[in-house]
């Protein structure tokens, strides 16, 4: 469920609907800087209320997949 | 009680840095930088003190508002700091305009300019009559490293000058600070006293957390702007325009999508001015203001953020 809403929402930012997303894509490979990083980041909070902390650990889908599960846990 | 803006004035140092002069010492590149600020060139002090920037500005303002310095009651100088540390840079300009008046500086590093105009709107609304001169004034070539890539292309040198007296062009105004020493920070110069000879002391360097400032700032121009209109009694959209802090073309872009704005009611300037921290938002309403670009009854905003950490934003109609 958040999985899927952070694919929508990456689609939607980077505008490329088929864009292929897993758990292990990391920000790199889907071409995103550090400021897309940011901006996605909010989005994503924005979509599910909720604030996470962003540092340098965040490098893939998965890592904040599982940072959103927790604090909507 | 408010205020009214009757005279603009900018300045810029001659020298002119690009992108690609920059990769003859740092490991950059001018699509690198372009990509990621909007930024293909800068001005940097080479030839010039801060204070001639500061003066010249000033002097642009003055004339711009048909005044004599003599007749000046109060200089504001928003600034990270002039050439010296006293005299202030406010107190220097004030000398060099030939003005009598009493000068001070104030930091609130890029918010600034709006801090400056907030200090002016509450001397005049003391009721008296009052001119006052706000020039804010940042030299970042002397504050960045050289040889950080991740800050040194995003800053540069400017000075831009208002001139406000009595009037009732101020709609609303917001300044917030949230104290923050991570986010960014120039540490002092350490001095020389023997007892710190074998402490370790920070550079005194910029040193910024370039992910942080960028999610601060994009919430401080939605949430700013958003507080600001609500308190004028006006809606997002009935602004003309809205000047921001001109730190980077992205945080601007980012805070317009978030908040459903066109990016024609932005005004940017990004490009060949770089980051002047508490110049550029005066100097962005100076070069508008010249090329006839402000009508009276126009709305516009200001929204500004910075060190400290520091927003500040407003709502003017323009009666110039």
């Amino acid at each position: 469920m958040v999985f899927e809403k952070v694919v929508e929402i990456l689609r939607n930012y980077k505008d490329e609907p088929e864009l292929e997303v897993t758990l292990e894509s990391s920000f790199e490979g889907l071409e995103l800087d550090s400021l897309d990083t940011v901006e996605l980041i909010m989005e994503i909070e924005e979509a599910f209320d909720t604030s996470i902390e962003m540092d340098g650990t965040l490098k893939t889908i998965g890592d904040v997949v599982g940072l959103i599960e927790k604090a909507i846990a | 009680m408010s205020f009214s803006i009757i005279g603009t004035g900018s300045a810029l140092p001659k020298t002119i840095q690009t992108n690609s002069d920059l990769t003859a010492f740092l490991d950059t590149s001018h699509d690198w930088i372009l990509s990621r600020t909007g930024i293909e060139a800068r001005h940097i002090c080479i030839e010039e003190s801060i204070l001639d920037i500061a003066f010249t500005a000033s002097i642009n303002a003055l004339e711009n508002a048909d005044i004599n310095p003599k007749h000046l009651d109060l200089i504001i100088c928003p600034t990270l700091g002039g050439d010296t540390i006293t005299p202030s840079l406010a107190c220097l300009v004030q000398e060099k305009l030939g003005a009598t008046c009493p000068a001070f500086d104030i930091n609130a590093a890029c918010s600034g300019f709006v801090y400056g105009l907030d200090v002016a709107d509450a001397y005049l609304s003391r009721g008296k009559p009052m001119t006052i001169l706000i020039i804010a004034v940042d030299a970042m070539s002397k504050l960045v490293d050289w040889t950080d890539r991740s800050t040194a292309v995003l800053f540069a040198d400017g000075a831009g000058a208002a001139v406000v007296t009595n009037g009732d062009d101020l709609k609303s105004i917001y300044l917030s600070a949230v104290g923050n020493q991570h986010a960014l920070d120039i540490p002092w110069a350490k001095g020389n006293h023997p007892g710190l000879s074998e402490k370790e002391l920070p550079i005194p360097y910029l040193i910024m957390d370039g992910p942080e400032v960028y999610r601060f700032a994009i919430t401080a121009i939605c949430d700013d702007l958003r507080r600001v209109t609500r308190d004028a009694g006006i809606a997002l959209e009935d602004l003309d325009l809205i000047i921001p802090h001109q730190a980077n073309q992205r945080i601007i872009e980012g805070a317009a999508k978030r908040l459903k704005l066109p990016m024609k009611k932005f005004v940017l300037r990004v490009k060949n001015q770089g980051n002047t921290s508490a110049a550029s938002i005066p100097l962005v309403l100076d070069d508008l203001n010249r090329h006839g670009q402000l009508k009276p009854g126009m709305l516009i905003a200001l929204t500004a953020f910075g060190g400290g950490l520091t927003t500040g934003a407003c709502v003017l109609t323009w009666s110039k």
